[in-house]
């Protein structure tokens, strides 16, 4: 361990603001990432069934 | 050398079930890595002896940047395949790895400027090695827009192909910019090839990291190529009943 307390970890060194603002920025970009297609997929997939219904109706 | 595997690649219903196996440990392995190499980063490195906690920051940059330039890569191979093969899947890769790419220099580029202020005094200089950064987001640009701007596939695939060989130029440039120029950026943080100049706890998390980002993109990007082959084989039987399948268990 390279602290001696959390606070001193959330600290960073006086760089707090650097290293969680870039942290957050990165995670929430490789969130978006995975989100994305997630929801994609589930657009797709709605689209589909929708599109199968209204075929088997005909 | 066995070739069979590539030749089935042109099957995109093989890839699709391939594909499906591999999902989940990709996801997991991704997951973990980064997830462990953040904590040994942020944690248990020691503190750089120039740049204090603030160097925890290449955790995330190194890896961003690297992939940013190896899916540039992969897209011009993808290019190559497509065009001298006529693989249908090339195209497929091709189109899905842009955005990521895009999204990996964006943070190569975002997590460079919050680590320049501190270490450098300054967000942005037009030094050769962010510009060239820079060049290489505009080509993913490029790419995706010319991707969509094409109605027809064939021609699409063949222009995006020629866009990413062409392209291609721009990776040494980036890779040599800080032994070309006298730059401001640092020279190379790691190599495969030569012991780290850096002691092992500083080392290890970003190894870690970088082979997290590896499988992240792996992981990601199988994910997208399977909506998209679904997607250009909806009048195939074997889609259609996956996708029966699909929405029997989400809606």
């Amino acid at each position: 361990m390279s602290f001696n307390s959390f606070s001193e970890f959330l600290a960073m060194g006086n760089h707090a603001v650097y290293v969680w603002s870039s942290y957050g920025i990165c995670g929430a970009i490789l969130l978006l990432n995975v989100v994305l297609p997630l929801m994609a997929r589930q657009r797709y997939l709605k689209n589909e069934a929708r599109r199968l219904r209204r075929e088997a109706q005909q | 050398m066995n070739w069979t595997w590539f030749h089935k690649l042109g099957s995109p219903k093989w890839f699709y079930e391939i594909s499906g196996r591999w999902l989940p440990w990709l996801s997991v392995s991704a997951a973990l890595l980064i997830v462990a190499g953040a904590v040994l980063g942020l944690a248990y490195a020691p503190p750089d002896y120039q740049q204090g906690n603030s160097f925890r920051i290449i955790y995330i940059h190194v890896p961003a940047a690297f992939l940013a330039q190896s899916t540039y890569i992969s897209l011009a191979i993808a290019g190559i395949v497509g065009l001298v093969w006529k693989m249908k899947i090339a195209d497929v890769a091709l189109q899905q790895a842009a955005p990521i790419g895009a999204w990996m220099t964006v943070i190569a580029l975002v997590t460079g400027a919050v680590l320049g202020k501190p270490t450098w005094g300054a967000w942005w200089v037009w030094d050769a090695r962010l510009t060239a950064m820079l060049i290489l987001l505009f080509l993913y640009f490029g790419i995706i827009a010319l991707g969509h701007a094409i109605t027809n596939r064939d021609s699409a695939a063949k222009a995006c192909a020629i866009l990413a060989i062409v392209g291609v130029v721009n990776i040494p440039i980036i890779k040599y910019s800080v032994d070309w120029w006298n730059t401001l950026h640092q020279p190379a943080t790691f190599t495969i090839t030569e012991k780290p100049a850096m002691p092992m706890e500083m080392w290890l998390p970003l190894l870690i990291m970088t082979i997290g980002f590896y499988c992240f993109f792996a992981a990601v990007l199988l994910m997208r190529m399977r909506i998209e082959v679904l997607r250009r084989e909806s009048r195939t039987r074997w889609a259609q009943a996956e996708v029966a399948r699909q929405i029997g268990r989400s809606v």
